[in-house]
């Protein structure tokens, strides 16, 4: 069973590697996978491990698109001289500059939002249920506003980026590179992070959260430490993106709440809540089903999106993995009643 | 330190229900104490003013002479006082063995200690704790398929794991099977004497408070009725009256 699960782990990188090279018309498609992949795992960091579904994770995810930009600008020339000329192509970047840029952008990314998520959770983490979701959604709107109308960081008009220096298709690698990167670290990390005490608190924090504060854990700060290292990751995301888009506007491109927004939450349902093959599942399928919704079926793309979410919600909540593990307890190590029945006490 | 807890003067009103009028006693380190009194007599209400569910009117409640009445629950649970519920609070969809290694005590552990993964003396602690209860052979059972009585059993093991030096239980022999209470009671005295756990106890049926408990406290509306040893409280004219409705 090890031995298995080892190939299956080396066939998957292996994939990983040669995929950008075997189909390099699908570049982008397949870096924008892997960033389904990364929202979906670590939205279900809360939504699914810890019981807390969050409808504000974009905000990360454009937080980290505007870290990543202002740190990458700002270390070379005036960010508000920048973004008044609208990016403008005035402004040119050398190579070291550019590859720097992008590092500490995206690492800097990451590590504002996830102090941010510490404050906003402090906040928000007294709410429980749809006043999460709902108080954690409003964050990400009311960000999106305030964004769009501060000039300095170009306000509606969003900020352009300098291009990848060189071949355009050895940047679709590049960037693709980078969200695998970041995808297998954040799946390394949730594999390694649900198998400790801590992964089995915030289960106890999901299951029955009075409980787990009766017998003393510390429900605030773990509530505080999970949100922050899902939003570490998914500011990183972010902050690729920025560098990958080229440009970039606040409400649609950033704090797109109704498309990356929903899009993660869609995903996890899909594959699965509280697993850890299930947001991966769910996101492959996702994709393959937007993209073929979206070229085949345009006009009617949000009307089979809505779709898929009604019947996900209402015939198959527990998703791809929560079926399987209903039908095949066995193979997840699960016991069941009947096997040892006649047993007495 | 004579009193772990120490309630003194305590009220508790809920609207125009006074649930608890002017409440005193105490609990001594390493006793078995139980507290009892008629349906809606305000019991269950005074444990959850001591472990901080709600606060209180008036009045102090002392753990290990410090003043917790205006603590939450969380602080409380970690100076190392816990309760187990009325209705059972488990982890229905995880086995046996996952809720004890929940149970451990996260608040001796630091961040980095929360980090690791379960020692194997976890694991034997667990299934020693589950094998103490009776409950060893269904330890990788989902919990929410176990039987009430099995489910109060776990519980029970459960907040032992947890290291407590304190230990509030509400009605641990309700629901279970009648035949399975001389065990418990066996089980509640061993966790007293060998694990050195205080322990304070709400019950109904007399037969197990009057065995287990070296002092009782009696409630009815509200108020404090009795105090004593089983005997004292088996004779007082107050209590009897009480119980059969002459109050």
């Amino acid at each position: 069973m090890a031995k298995k699960k080892i190939i299956l782990y080396a066939l998957i990188l292996a994939f990983t590697f040669i995929a950008p090279f075997a189909f390099p018309n699908f570049g982008t498609q397949l870096a924008t996978l892997w960033l389904m992949i990364i929202v979906a795992l670590t939205w279900d960091m809360t939504g699914g491990q810890m019981g807390y579904n969050s409808l504000g994770n974009i905000f990360f995810y454009g937080t980290g698109m505007y870290v990543a930009a202002l740190i990458s600008i700002g270390r070379v020339y005036d960010i508000g001289d920048y973004t008044s000329a609208a990016g403008g192509g005035i402004y040119e970047f050398t190579d070291v500059q550019y590859f720097s840029g992008v590092f500490l952008g995206v690492l800097g990314a990451g590590v504002f939002c996830s102090i941010s998520a510490v404050i906003i959770g402090y906040v928000t983490f007294g709410l429980r249920g749809p006043y999460f979701a709902i108080g954690t959604l409003g964050v990400a709107i009311a960000a999106g506003e305030l964004v769009s109308n501060w000039d300095w960081v170009g306000g509606g008009q969003g900020i352009s980026l300098p291009g990848y220096p060189g071949d355009p298709d050895t940047g679709k690698v590049f960037f693709y590179f980078l969200f695998a990167a970041v995808g297998v670290s954040v799946f390394v990390f949730v594999k390694w992070l649900y198998e400790t005490r801590f992964g089995a608190a915030i289960n106890a924090i999901r299951d029955d959260e009075e409980k787990a504060e009766a017998m003393g854990i510390h429900t605030l700060r773990y509530k505080l430490i999970t949100w922050s290292m899902a939003a570490f990751f998914v500011g990183m995301a972010g902050g690729i993106s920025a560098f990958q888009l080229l440009h970039f506007e606040p409400l649609e491109t950033a704090y797109q709440t109704i498309f990356l927004g929903i899009f993660m939450v869609v995903c996890v349902l899909l594959g699965g809540k509280g697993t850890l093959w299930g947001p991966v599942i769910g996101a492959i399928l996702f994709h393959l089903f937007k993209e073929v919704t979206w070229n085949y079926f345009l006009g009617w793309q949000w009307v089979a999106l809505g779709a898929l979410i009604v019947v996900t919600v209402v015939y198959f909540q527990d998703g791809v993995m929560g079926w399987l593990v209903h039908k095949r307890p066995e193979w997840f190590g699960i016991q069941v009643e009947d096997k040892i029945a006649g047993e007495t006490e | 330190m004579t009193a772990i807890i120490n309630v003194q003067n305590v009220s508790k009103s809920f609207g125009g229900v006074v649930a608890n009028h002017d409440v005193s006693l105490t609990v001594k380190p390493g006793t078995i104490t139980g507290l009892i009194g008629p349906n809606g007599s305000g019991k269950t209400t005074l444990f959850n003013s001591i472990v901080g569910y709600h606060p209180i009117d008036s009045g102090s409640i002392q753990f290990e002479d410090e003043e917790i009445s205006r603590l939450p629950v969380q602080q409380i649970a970690r100076r190392g006082m816990l309760r187990t519920f009325q209705q059972t609070r488990i982890y229905g969809e995880m086995n046996g063995v996952e809720n004890m290694l929940i149970s451990l005590p996260h608040r001796k552990m630091s961040i980095w200690d929360a980090l690791k993964r379960n020692t194997s003396e976890d694991y034997e602690r667990a299934d020693h704790l589950l094998e103490f209860v009776g409950l060893y052979e269904k330890r990788k059972l989902k919990s929410g398929d176990l039987s009430f009585g099995q489910q109060k059993l776990l519980e029970f093991a459960m907040a032992l794991m947890n290291e407590p030096t304190c230990l509030l239980l509400d009605e641990p022999t309700a629901g279970i099977n009648p035949t399975l209470i001389n065990g418990l009671i066996d089980r509640l005295k061993l966790a007293n004497s060998e694990f050195g756990i205080t322990l304070f106890v709400i019950e109904h049926n007399m037969r197990v408070i009057m065995n287990l408990a070296e002092s009782i406290y009696c409630l009815a509306h509200g108020e404090l009725l009795a105090q004593g040893t089983p005997d004292e409280i088996q004779n007082d004219q107050n209590v009897i009256d009480a119980y059969l409705g002459a109050h």
